[in-house]
């Protein structure tokens, strides 16, 4: 070979659409899941959009009532199933788990690439209700019997789609926590892991011990369609708190499964931008696997008014009020890693810290939510829309994009602008805010969700809800096109460490990394890896 | 991978072939097969306990003979595929390999077995969506709905292992398999004691309990 030809890097060594999409490189199908998420998350918030644009006015806007539902559905179903569950891990998990632990694959890189086109699979068959069948479905996307039995629409497609993306799920878990096993590079034991391997780790567990129950529960709403059996259906024997109990079995530590991998992000974020060690990191870590493991106790919170035994419902809110605190430990140790920190104020902390903020307000508005009397009250109102958008895409979305600033430089090796992706984060923020939390508040007025239209005293916060979606539109269009024209840049020299302060593997590999991932072999810090006392010098 | 700037390769590849990662792998992937069942026999217990004298009623519809005999055929499978994996670590291609032969033979009886019992339940009209099984009280339409789907969905794990033992025995054939490399053929093993297993939870459920 000649000297150009071992130079090249993963995104250069060969070219083609085949050998993108039948790429084993982990790092070709991090993007090939990256370019399909972005894709599902635009289509989803602008199903979003949508939503609150029929909601400006009370009464009919746009569309009829059945339109609306479907809409809603569509909306959760893509947003849950097609981006948020396989976001963080499948992205960024793909692409940076191996070269974090030193390693140049996952342990079954075929079964990697089989999991991405189970991923496609399992889109096209979601997508493909829009335009079959019988319409898509109108029942929200906890798919409850009994509705779900006996609505016309195309349920019985939407659930096996949702069957198929689960296994596509399970297989990314089960590669990633052999991977954590058998492949962390020679000296890293698993304390001296970075935090996002520690919060992958948590989360693969919960993907493959959660993921099979959801599974067989779709199967057997699919075959209570099929076949006319009453599962689930009261009237002909079923029992529909049976159903509940299934699907949050699994969907409640699903919340975990989307919400974990972003504490990890945050946790490679702050150290870097602080320029300091972690605080906490035993803490962090081992609270990532306390809240997987309590997190799958208190499925039973979303079922406080669907009946319930009294003492049922008290274990299980102090299951939930439980969870609360391993949570508040990594917030607790994320200010503190920033207390006397040299900070350095970048896009990607900017993020990061738009989490802690909007992260808190989610935590704590569901710690409202698991307190029984309270409940009872703001079942199903718009207070949980609120809280639940202020965990996943006020927590984990900001976590994503923020993860998308960090480690830009080192996927694509070159720099975007970041004068226009601070201005559009504080766009995005505020936006966000304005959409979100009027939510809140009406949830506390008492309007109920997936309302279609609604009395005239909830006008004004609907009003500024809706208002806030379109500043929310502005900042993630400005992101999204930042970041796209930073391909088109002329390429400046990126080294290997353009932040500076990463301390993790990823900073001393060439930026974009070669296809082997390591030009030369890894030096780890000596005391963990957050170790700023003894970072290893990194040569270019 | 091909490419390697300046000839380094990392000391850990993903590349590399690692017998324990398998095998780790199949553990992890057995777990969630457990947990699919383990779904169903949660619906199982809640339906049994609301519904207790119709599931009775309904158990008495099955045939405990041919569920004996399907339970030994299984068990016995269980045992030969297990003989195989001690035959090839050993080195005995040729015994391994009429060991994973006679293993698929067995997963083919009980599969018969299996139509045949099936079909007479059909013939009675017991299927769902038949005239018979529309008119049963709930609690037994419960039952055979629940025999259904959680047999046939282990009658198809059954046949996804054959497929397996199928590629075993090719691959040991071709001398893919052999004396220092049958990660595939314990994989295989693991997989089809799992689905023994979990026909042993089967059966009582279904015939047994009076």
């Amino acid at each position: 070979m000649t000297s150009s030809a071992l130079n090249l890097n993963y995104l250069q060594a060969k070219k083609g659409i085949f050998s993108w999409i039948f790429s084993v490189d982990h790092k070709r199908i991090g993007l090939l899941y990256l370019y399909s998420l972005i894709t599902f998350f635009l289509v989803g918030a602008t199903l979003g959009i949508l939503m609150r644009l029929e909601l400006l006015n009370p009464g009919k806007d746009l569309f009829e009532a059945q339109t609306y539902n479907q809409i809603f559905t569509m909306h959760g179903v893509i947003m849950i199933f097609l981006f948020i569950i396989p976001s963080i891990p499948a992205v960024f998990g793909n692409f940076f788990l191996p070269i974090m632990l030193g390693t140049d694959d996952v342990s079954f890189p075929r079964l990697n690439l089989l999991s991405w086109w189970i991923y496609v699979i399992g889109a096209i068959m979601a997508i493909s209700t829009l335009m079959f069948g019988d319409g898509p479905a109108d029942t929200g996307w906890t798919f409850y019997a009994p509705y779900s039995v006996k609505t016309g629409t195309n349920v019985t497609m939407a659930v096996l789609a949702a069957f198929v993306l689960g296994f596509s799920s399970i297989l990314t878990g089960l590669n990633f926590i052999v991977t954590i096993h058998r492949l962390r590079t020679p000296g890293m034991t698993f304390l001296k892991m970075p935090l996002f391997a520690w919060a992958l780790y948590a989360t693969s567990w919960i993907q493959l011990l959660a993921t099979p129950i959801i599974g067989i529960t779709l199967l057997m709403i699919a075959a209570e369609r099929v076949l006319g059996v009453g599962l689930f259906d009261p009237s002909i024997g079923g029992d529909p708190i049976l159903y509940q109990h299934l699907f949050w079995i699994y969907s409640h530590p699903a919340v975990y499964i989307m919400a974990l991998p972003a504490f990890g992000i945050i946790s490679e974020v702050l150290p870097t931008f602080s320029n300091r060690t972690i605080f906490g990191y035993k803490a962090i870590a081992f609270s990532s696997l306390a809240i997987a493991f309590v997190g799958y106790f208190v499925w039973g919170h979303h079922m406080f008014t669907s009946g319930m035994s009294g003492t049922a419902r008290i274990i299980y809110s102090i299951l939930t009020f439980m969870v609360a605190i391993p949570t508040a430990i990594k917030v607790f140790n994320w200010v503190a890693t920033l207390y006397k920190g040299s900070i350095d104020v970048q896009p990607p902390l900017l993020y990061a810290l738009g989490f802690i903020f909007q992260f808190m307000i989610g935590g704590l508005s569901g710690v409202v939510l698991g307190a029984l009397a309270a409940d009872i009250h703001l079942h199903d109102t718009y207070f949980v829309v609120g809280h639940f958008h202020y965990v996943m895409f006020g927590g984990t979305g900001f976590a994503f994009f923020g993860a998308l600033h960090y480690w830009y430089p080192k996927i694509w090796g070159r720099m975007y602008n970041k004068l226009v992706a601070n201005i559009a984060f504080f766009i995005l923020f505020i936006g966000f805010n304005l959409l979100y939390f009027p939510m809140m508040i009406l949830g506390l007025m008492g309007m109920p969700r997936r309302y279609y239209d609604y009395l005239p005293e909830f006008h004004l916060p609907n009003m500024i809800s809706t208002f806030g979606s379109w500043v929310m539109a502005i900042g993630l269009l400005l992101m999204l096109g930042n970041l796209i024209a930073g391909f088109r840049r002329k390429r400046e020299k990126i080294g290997r460490n353009p932040w500076g302060t990463g301390i993790t593997l990823e900073w001393q590999t060439l930026s974009p990394p070669p296809v082997a991932n390591f030009d030369r072999m890894p030096v780890l810090p000596k005391d963990g890896p957050y170790d700023y006392d003894h970072k290893p010098e990194i040569k270019e | 991978m091909m490419e390697h700037i300046s000839g380094f390769s990392l000391p850990n590849s993903g590349h590399n072939r690692d017998a324990e990662a398998s095998k780790m792998g199949m553990w992890l992937f057995l777990f969630t097969e457990l947990l699919l069942f383990g779904g169903l026999f949660i619906v199982y217990m809640v339906y049994r306990t609301l519904n207790p004298e119709s599931f009775l009623l309904a158990s008495f519809e099955l045939d405990v003979a041919l569920g004996t005999f399907n339970t030994v055929v299984l068990l016995v499978s269980s045992m030969t595929i297990a003989m195989s994996i001690t035959a090839i670590q050993l080195g005995d291609t040729k015994k391994s390999i009429l060991l994973l032969c006679t293993t698929l033979l067995l997963a083919l009886v009980f599969l018969v077995v299996k139509y045949f019992e099936w079909s007479a339940k059909i013939h009675h009209g017991l299927f769902p969506g038949l005239d018979v099984y529309k008119n049963l009280p709930p609690g037994e339409s419960l039952f055979f709905f629940l025999y259904f789907f959680m047999t046939g969905l282990h009658a198809l794990h059954i046949i996804i292992g054959g497929i397996i033992i199928a590629v075993v025995i090719y691959r040991t054939k071709k001398g893919l398999v052999n004396k220092d490399k049958y990660t595939l053929t314990e994989n295989a093993g693991l997989y089809w004691h799992l689905v023994d297993m979990i026909w042993i939870y089967l059966f009582p459920l279904f015939y047994l309990i009076h």
